[in-house]
């Protein structure tokens, strides 16, 4: 009996694929009901893309993820591999505020960003001294989204410093290697498709967020604003054609980018 | 050559105390235990992985406790073999070499001449996911020979291993030090290997060295009970140390009497150690030669194994003995038959139990 058949037979395989079914088919209907209307009517698609303000979205939507996600590879990768090596008192507390902008409103994290961020804030008042700002600028909206992106990258990537053995890295220290080069000889190639994916979901996370980047920078507007903002003025078809193109540009940059880590981190010449 | 003076540690309840312990060149000390008796963290210890340790580790009369592990040009090698899994094995066995400067070229005539030596060149390009243990296991020595260390420390190496090949590996292992005239620090659980092997042995028991000496020395005549009962003394008989009219005995549970030598204080309490393969049997009825009656009692289970067989019997305190295959079937020992219990003299070796560690004497 082909397996497919087999598994049919099994009432456990049968329940869970008609309770998986209705999660896989609430996404694809959701799909769907942005892109038959948008792909109907390709003129009208085509209008809104080539309205000013649009590629200018995106574009700086796309461009602040990749840099808050260039900032948490700094700052949140040491962090991470801490996390995964050393066992100290309050790594528990450490590891639950790393994790509290999972479980935030997000206008509660936008809103501690701005009161941080702005003017007259805590981090933000010393920079408007020099003259940077952060309130409706770029850099708010880079800390609006590395702040929401935080336990989405530190998580995945500790998760992956947990995968190496410590013990390679103490017969690479005999061998020779300093602490910097078991580092970056040892411990960041075995771990780099962690790091690659985990930044594409902090990446992920960050361009779509909306709430918290608001509150700090509505502009220059990012994609989610632009698209709440032609909801609320033009109606369901204008901001539907904006999702639309994000859908496709995020769809081809997750699928590109998992097609090229897709070796990554396998060593194993076995026929 | 080598020596540690009053190395210590702690990592949470556990403790390595006061470790004192030296190498000549050229030697195989091998230091055996129990399961965590902190064999592998002395180890780990004396290649400076554990930065806090307290007390001296002089190579060629340099200390090097202060010393980073990078700088102390000791190799280190686990029982998993801890191969870098994203390194081909010539980068693997390479990597010393490249990560302290050796240029290229030399560094791939040290890699070529070692993947010869370990007959593993047709291996040289291959990712260690695809090798067999004892593949891994020659990459892993050969990695850490190829840094040339003054001590190389081996945690368990052959425990992985096939146990059809590890014999092969073992004369393998005592060729290339001798070839090497390598120093060696290994740990290990075999007899075996420690017999095939080793110059000394150290016995290692909750963190802290109970004996040091030769295989014979140690196996042969434990320093204390905690020995006695790790190198394979499967009878360890408590007893009580009283008199008669002319001799001293310790009296066991169950009226087992066992000589020891006068000077005893009666009322002193004791240990008797006897391996089961000194205990002879005699059947019921018969005197019986090769030592001295200490107990009568019935044969209560025999077990088999691929060595020979051991006969436990039951004289109130379980006594076992120890049989080749060949001389159970000279003795056709049953379950339920009445025996005598004999043991040689030389056989016990008596410890003071409210002293365990002190060995008072060997004695039937």
């Amino acid at each position: 009996m082909p397996p497919l058949l087999r598994l049919q037979r099994d009432p456990l395989v049968v329940v869970f694929t008609l309770a998986g079914g209705i999660l896989v088919g609430l996404i694809v209907l959701a799909v769907l009901s942005i892109a038959v209307p948008e792909l109907a009517d390709p003129f009208h698609l085509a209008g809104v893309a080539g309205e000013p303000g649009v590629m200018e979205s995106l574009l700086l939507t796309f461009l602040a993820g990749f840099v808050a996600v260039g900032i948490l590879g700094l700052l949140g990768t040491p962090l991470a591999y801490l996390l995964a090596r050393n066992d100290f008192s309050g790594k528990a507390a450490i590891e639950g505020l790393i994790d509290t902008p999972l479980i935030l409103p997000h206008t509660v994290a936008g809103l501690m960003v701005y009161l941080l961020f702005m003017s007259r804030g805590l981090i933000g008042a010393p920079f408007s001294r020099a003259g940077f700002f952060f309130e409706d600028a770029f850099p708010g909206i880079v800390v609006a989204m590395v702040f929401v992106a935080i336990p989405y990258y530190v998580d995945g990537v500790r998760e992956g410093f947990g995968t190496v053995p410590v013990r390679l890295e103490h017969v690479a220290r005999t061998l020779g290697a300093t602490r910097w080069q078991v580092i970056t000889r040892i411990v960041l190639p075995l771990t780099s498709r962690h790091i690659l994916s985990s930044a594409l979901v902090a990446w992920g996370r960050a361009i779509g967020e909306f709430a918290a980047v608001v509150m700090i920078a509505y502009f220059p507007m990012v994609v989610s604003a632009l698209i709440y903002q032609r909801f609320a003025t033009g109606g369901i078809a204008e901001s539907r054609s904006v999702a639309f193109i994000m859908l496709i540009l995020c769809l081809i940059l997750f699928i590109g980018i998992r097609l090229l880590t897709k070796r990554l981190g396998r060593y194993d010449d076995t026929p | 050559m080598i020596r540690l003076e009053g190395v210590s540690l702690t990592r949470g309840t556990f403790s390595l105390e006061g470790i004192d312990l030296s190498l000549s060149r050229g030697e195989h000390l091998f230091v055996i235990g129990p399961s965590g008796s902190g064999k592998t963290l002395l180890l780990e210890t004396i290649a400076g992985i554990h930065g806090d340790a307290s007390g001296k580790i002089l190579i060629m009369g340099r200390d090097m406790s202060g010393l980073l592990p990078e700088e102390r040009g000791l190799s280190l090698m686990y029982q998993d073999y801890s191969l870098f899994p994203h390194l081909t094995v010539a980068e693997n066995i390479g990597f010393g070499l490249t990560i302290r400067g050796v240029p290229g070229n030399e560094t791939a005539t040290i890699v070529d001449n070692l993947v010869a030596r370990f007959g593993i060149t047709p291996l040289r390009d291959r990712y260690p996911a695809s090798l067999s243990g004892g593949e891994k296991q020659r990459v892993a020595l050969a990695r850490a020979l190829a840094t040339s260390p003054v001590l190389l420390l081996l945690d368990e190496p052959f425990a992985a291993i096939d146990p059809m090949l590890k014999s092969q590996f073992i004369d393998e292992l005592g060729r290339i030090r001798r070839e090497r005239d390598l120093t060696i620090l290994q740990v290990s659980h075999s007899r075996e290997e420690v017999y095939a092997l080793a110059d000394r042995v150290a016995v290692m028991i909750d963190g802290r060295v109970r004996q040091v000496g030769t295989c014979d020395e140690v196996f042969r005549s434990p320093a204390s009970r905690e020995v006695a009962i790790f190198t394979g003394y499967e009878n360890i008989l408590e007893g009580v140390v009283t008199s008669d009219d002319r001799r001293i005995h310790l009296l066991v549970a169950g009226g087992i009497r066992i000589g020891i030598p006068q000077g005893t204080p009666p009322g002193t309490r004791m240990v008797a150690c006897i391996r089961a393969a000194d205990v002879v049997l005699t059947p019921e009825g018969s005197h019986g030669t090769g030592g001295l009656r200490i107990a009568d009692g019935v044969v209560a289970s025999t077990r088999n194994d691929e060595h020979g067989v051991s006969v436990t019997v039951d004289c109130g305190v379980p006594i076992i003995s120890w049989f080749s295959h060949r001389e159970m079937e000279q003795h056709q020992w049953r379950l339920g038959q009445e025996v005598g219990v004999l043991l040689p003299s030389q056989s016990v070796h008596l410890f003071d139990s409210d002293h365990p560690e002190e060995h008072l004497i060997s004695h039937s």
